[in-house]
């Protein structure tokens, strides 16, 4: 089985804001992420895709469709707006790193149709990435 | 493959510390031949990156494995303020009966981390340098 990762970036604002705390919750739980201005981020998103490559093309998958679906799912839906107001697949969830990543799965699923979507990795800084893939082990956590 | 999903949230730290590869099971020449320049006597460091990976389920109030307001002060406590600008050897109990090889140092954080109450510990990695990096999920 082979891997091809493919990374695109995008720039969006969010703010952290549960309804159903207090103003004084929403500041102990997320700190200066629930700044009721906003702030954002240069996200990266890595998009990996296994399979066995096409013996007549030598491919798992043709990356130029896997860079118009990656253009069209995450970027034309997520660059340059605000997660909590624009992107209704994040309404009712707050768009921490974690979320955004099972979202932009969930988005891309049903696209891929040669090999198999095999992770979501999305940083939010060079420090934070949050991964998505697959339950297969049993013992991880559930999304 | 729209099964249940999971979710892993990674967070890098940094620290700077010094070491020297010595074991006293071996003569002075066979540490030599062994660790090479690792083995001067008078020791040497790197800026140490360590990724922490923790996974389990989202909490929906959250939206988060774990929130970073605890994971950030667990791992400065445990690791970072007993790690940064320390000599590794003498001044972190652990080394004192093992080598401060990464692959150790590795071990020993992910013993001090897998304690972390509000996510499952998955791995630690450490890039000893660009070029070296060492994995442990226990």
């Amino acid at each position: 089985m082979i891997r091809v990762t493919r990374k695109v970036e995008f720039s969006a604002a969010h703010r952290y804001d549960n309804p159903d705390f207090s103003p004084e919750e929403n500041r102990r739980v997320f700190g200066k992420c629930n700044n009721p201005h906003g702030h954002g981020h240069n996200y990266v998103l890595e998009v990996t895709v296994a399979g066995e490559p096409d013996p007549a093309t030598g491919m798992v998958l043709d990356l130029k469709e896997l860079k118009d679906i990656l253009q069209r799912e995450v970027v034309d839906r997520m660059d340059h707006r605000h997660l909590n107001y624009e992107v209704p697949e994040l309404a009712g969830k707050i768009p921490t790193c974690e979320n955004i990543a099972a979202v932009i799965w969930n988005l891309l699923v049903p696209k891929i149709t040669q090999g198999r979507l095999d992770r979501v990795r999305l940083y939010e800084s060079p420090d934070l990435f949050a991964d998505c893939t697959a339950e297969s082990d049993g013992t991880g956590g559930r999304a | 493959m729209n099964g249940p999903l999971k979710l892993s949230l990674t967070r890098r730290y940094h620290f700077a510390a010094s070491h020297r590869l010595h074991s006293p099971k071996f003569s002075d020449e066979e540490n030599l031949r062994l660790y090479g320049k690792c083995s001067n006597p008078y020791g040497h460091g790197h800026n140490y990156a360590l990724e922490v990976t923790i996974t389990g389920p989202i909490d929906p109030a959250t939206g988060m494995v774990a929130n970073l307001g605890e994971l950030d002060p667990f791992v400065e406590r445990e690791v970072v303020e007993a790690f940064d600008h320390k000599y590794l050897n003498e001044e972190v109990p652990e080394f004192a009966v093992s080598v401060p090889t990464t692959e150790n140092v590795c071990r020993e954080i992910y013993r001090r981390l897998k304690t972390f109450p509000a996510a499952r510990l998955e791995r630690v990695r450490i890039e000893e340098t660009s070029k070296n990096s060492f994995e442990f999920a226990g």
